[in-house]
């Protein structure tokens, strides 16, 4: 199932407020007015872009469709796409060139890192890759059983320590262990952490210091994990994260539920930093590729 | 400082006062477009910041604010009055049942914080009321679910049964014998995390309730949750009933604006909050500090004072 059917059978679930009231929006258009221009701007904001980002949306929309006259409700649905797009970097696939190529995996607490990881390590190994993780959450409950659990179903090997020991020793055992066996791609499980917490961020710049000195040369991506339930302190969390491992990309997980995640859009552009993957679900196979375009058909209902 | 943003706004927007000597109603409703905008960006639901602003609006309209000396002042004072009250003004205790043992059901999204904030409530009223606890494990989903509330429970010196991942109702129920049995009088219900949609898993959750009664049913919220909060909350209370909310994760700079929607849209008190990762990071809540938060204030009875 690709990307969009996927989210449609999400959206079909349940009555969607956000395609919802866009629809009667458009439904109801008869010129471009204060209303209008309101209840676009309302449906932004509930699909988590925003109220500052809505707002500046829509009064590019509104420049827009003057310059142009727009009279037609699609124009203006096709004017509001147009401008989201605008806002938001185009698809880019994960860089995993590198022999190893190291993949580290950050972000705040329950967001799915370990899952996300999971999955993608299945996606590696069904490419015929040899894929190593790397268990640097030493912190968390049985957070290295739970990776282990998903090493054993994706079938990547895993190294771990015990709980409490040094996420950067983990990370460089896995960076010797991955050298010996000759595995193509490594992927960094790190606990969840929230941003304002300043030594929590240390340690992550720790464990990016460590793959950066040992595998000066290795292609590398730094993936956010961004809940899509989560409101706008996604922004901060972006801004943080970025400061102490310069992101890469951000994988957007809980897709299939009725949030919309558009906070994305306004870290995408504003920070200048992909959205990658998007998780779907709990299974195995619910990660797909990001794109920019189906993720805006269900943000705005065709 | 935050405060000083939003009043600033609220005084700029009341800025020429002085010349015209008093508040007109369209004072009122720039200052209103600028507390909606705060209340947008805490994350405050669309639908229910849009009614909270009407509600205030009605009162900030009143002549004796209108006239007052610090009219801008007293419009944040019933601002921060009416959030206060909606959050439910006063700290909800759990409701302990008469007939032990306590049995109490956490439920909620995927990595809200369940697992954890159960061992923490657990070790909570084992200190403060001297109960006996027992956590079940009815996950049987999450790879390491049960793991996870294994290694809790030992941290905290605090049972653990399971039956590995066998059919979480008849987990719970068999759970509850077993605390009936050894004398456990409070019982966590530690369920896996699900999606609100997901009717299979929902109905799950209803057949927990039909077959062990529990006392209370809490759904656990990130504090970071966005616009979807009231949909979630919405969906499991008209399914559940749920009876309280527990918001987790405050200890990051989220504002907490889902506090408000959930409550708005469910009526159900917000009892504790979940204020760190270690087992004993959790408190009751505060609707004042919540407030406060809300708004992006510091302690703002005493700046109103001050003023
Ligand atoms: N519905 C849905 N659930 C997901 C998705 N991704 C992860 N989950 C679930 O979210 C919960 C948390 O996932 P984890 O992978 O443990 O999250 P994490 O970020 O590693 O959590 P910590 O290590 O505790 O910070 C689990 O119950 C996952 O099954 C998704 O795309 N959709
Ligand atoms: N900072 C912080 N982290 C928390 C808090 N409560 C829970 N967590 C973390 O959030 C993550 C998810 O917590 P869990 O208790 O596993 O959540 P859950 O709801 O049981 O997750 P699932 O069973 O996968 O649905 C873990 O990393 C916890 O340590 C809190 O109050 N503050
Ligand atoms: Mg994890
Ligand atoms: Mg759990």
């Amino acid at each position: 199932m690709g990307f969009f059917d996927k989210i449609k059978q999400g959206f079909k679930k349940t009555s969607d407020a956000v395609s919802h009231s866009l629809d009667s929006v458009f439904a109801a258009f008869v010129k471009i007015d204060e209303d209008l221009l309101e209840e676009l701007e309302e449906a932004l904001i509930l699909s988590d872009v925003g109220a500052s980002t809505s707002a500046k949306i829509v009064a590019e929309v509104e420049k827009r469709a003057k310059l142009r006259k727009t009279t037609t409700a699609s124009e203006l649905r096709d004017l509001l796409r147009e401008v989201l797009t605008d806002n938001m970097l185009d698809n880019q696939p994960l860089d995993v060139s590198g022999r190893p190529a190291v993949i580290l995996v950050i972000g705040v607490n329950g967001v799915g890192k370990t899952t996300s990881i999971g999955k993608l390590a299945a996606r590696y190994v069904s490419e015929g890759k040899k894929v190593m993780l790397s268990a640097a959450d030493t912190f968390r409950a049985a957070a290295a059983d739970q990776l282990e659990i998903w090493a054993k179903r994706a079938g990547a090997d895993i190294v771990r320590h015990g709980e409490g020991a040094d996420p950067a020793a983990v990370v460089f055992d896995s960076i010797s262990a991955a050298k010996a066996r000759g595995s193509d791609i490594i992927i960094v499980d790190t606990a969840g952490r929230l941003h304002n917490k300043a030594n929590l961020m240390n340690e992550l710049a720790k464990i990016d210091r460590v793959i950066s000195r040992e595998l000066p040369d290795a292609s590398r991506e730094t993936l956010l994990v961004l809940d899509a339930t989560t409101g706008q302190n996604a922004v901060h969390q972006a801004e943080e994260f970025n400061k102490a491992a310069e992101l890469t990309g951000i994988i957007l997980t809980k897709l299939d539920g009725t949030a919309k995640g558009g906070i994305v859009i306004a870290i995408s552009a504003g920070l200048g930093v992909p959205v990658k993957l998007v998780g779907v679900g709990e299974g195995i196979d619910d990660l797909i590729d990001f794109d920019r375009a189906a993720f805006l058909e269900a943000i705005l209902p065709p | 400082m935050a405060f000083e943003g939003l009043t600033e706004k609220i005084s700029s927007a009341f800025k020429h006062l002085r010349s015209k000597g008093r508040l007109t109603e369209s004072d009122i409703k720039e200052a209103m477009r600028e507390i909606r905008m705060a209340l947008l960006e805490a994350d405050v639901n669309f639908k229910v910041a849009k009614d909270f602003i009407k509600a205030v609006t009605e009162k900030a309209t009143d002549a004796e604010i209108l006239e007052s000396l610090s009219p801008s002042q007293q419009v944040i004072k019933i601002v921060n009055e009416e959030l206060v009250a909606l959050l439910g003004g006063q700290t909800t205790r759990l409701t302990i049942s008469p007939n032990p043992p306590t049995i109490v059901m956490m439920v909620g999204l995927q990595g809200a914080g369940k697992t954890t904030n159960c061992a923490k409530l657990a070790a909570l009223l084992r200190k403060q009321q001297q109960r006996r606890p027992l956590l079940v494990a009815c996950d049987v989903y999450r790879p390491a679910a049960i793991e996870q509330l294994k290694v809790v429970g030992r941290q905290l010196n605090i049972p653990v049964f399971d039956e590995g991942q066998g059919d979480p109702v008849e987990i719970a129920k068999h759970g509850i014998d077993y605390a009936r049995r050894n004398g456990y009088d409070l019982v966590f219900l530690d369920t896996a995390g699900r999606l609100h949609i997901d009717e299979k898993l929902m109905d799950e959750l209803k057949n927990i309730k039909a077959t062990v009664k529990p006392t209370e049913i809490i759904l656990v919220v990130d504090a970071m949750t966005g616009q979807d909060a009231v949909t979630v909350a919405q969906t499991f209370d008209e399914a559940l009933g749920i009876d309280g909310v527990l918001m987790s994760k405050m200890d990051g700079d989220a504002r907490g604006g889902a506090a408000l929607s959930v409550k708005a849209v469910t009526g159900k008190p917000i009892k504790f909050i979940g204020t760190g990762e270690k087992l004993g990071d959790i408190e009751p809540f505060h609707p004042d500090r919540m407030a406060s938060r809300i708004l992006g204030m510091g302690d703002v009875l005493t700046l109103i004072e001050k003023a």
